[in-house]
């Protein structure tokens, strides 16, 4: 048999090796998508309980928290794996639910666009406060 | 129209044209916990991408003036800024539990429908104890 399997196939066996399906990136998205979501899973509960006690807190406070190496480093995790996933999340629900091929690319791009800006915004201010 | 459309239209014994149904769709399913709580880990993962804007405004208005951090609070701190902050906290730690289920689904786990159910309610209650927990935990910080 071709490529060796045991039926019959279109598929060459160098493609399926490769495994990059019709798509040509195989189940990248699939998998960037899981692996932005399990560091969410740690760093979301930690955002939200750290902030949580910062209600009331004053300028001077927030700044020297978001300030503390540390803190720095998991908001800047949490802002990238956060625009990651919310990125991949969008494209998969504009692509099941939107037909049309201009509202749809005009809508997977201004969701690209949103997510890079809004991403470069936090990672902006939180370096700004943290250098 | 497009391909699924052009599926619906059909000819009836009279040769009169009509459009015919697709295969048993939502309107005729009894709503169900899974099917429920799948749509809902949907409309919650793309409430808290519009949520985002919320972080994205303290954070810049931190790292600005003293008047854009003021605004900020004030707004935080009213009736719709509270009402924003406590459904954005439900919202995330529903779809955080229902996440944490899609990842063991993503294992090969747990993928039997009185599993799935059991599943579903554990996700529920475990969203609503952190919820309150975590508006515990703002009210006396």
């Amino acid at each position: 048999m071709a490529g060796g399997v045991g039926r019959a196939s279109l598929r060459s066996g160098l493609g399926r090796v490769r495994g990059l399906g019709s798509a040509r990136d195989g189940v990248s998205h699939w998998w960037m998508q899981r692996l932005a979501a399990v560091a969410l899973v740690p760093l979301s509960v930690w955002f939200v309980f750290s902030v949580a006690t910062l209600r009331g807190a004053s300028q001077a406070e927030v700044q020297a928290w978001i300030a503390s190496p540390f803190v720095t480093v998991l908001l800047l995790l949490v802002v990238v794996a956060t625009f990651i996933h919310l990125a991949m999340g969008l494209q998969t629900v504009i692509e099941d639910y939107i037909r049309d091929g201009v509202v749809k690319l005009a809508s997977l791009l201004a969701a690209k666009w949103a997510c890079t800006l809004l991403g470069l915004a936090s990672v902006l201010a939180i370096l700004r406060i943290a250098i | 129209m497009d391909a699924r459309d052009a599926l619906m239209v059909g000819t009836n014994s009279d040769g009169k044209p009509v459009a015919r149904p697709l295969s048993p769709h939502l309107q005729v399913y009894r709503p169900q916990i899974t099917s429920a709580m799948s749509i809902f880990h949907r409309i919650t993962g793309v409430a808290l991408g519009f949520g985002t804007l919320l972080m994205v405004w303290w954070l810049m208005a931190a790292a600005g003036s003293a008047e854009a951090f003021a605004r900020v609070q004030w707004f935080l701190g009213s009736w719709l800024g509270v009402l924003m902050l406590v459904g954005w906290t439900a919202a995330l730690f529903y779809h955080f539990c229902n996440g944490i289920r899609h990842l063991w689904w993503d294992a090969g786990r747990g993928l039997s429908i009185p599993e799935v159910e059991a599943s579903g309610k554990l996700a529920l209650a475990a969203s609503a104890v952190l919820t309150v927990l975590a508006v515990v935990v703002a009210v006396i910080a």
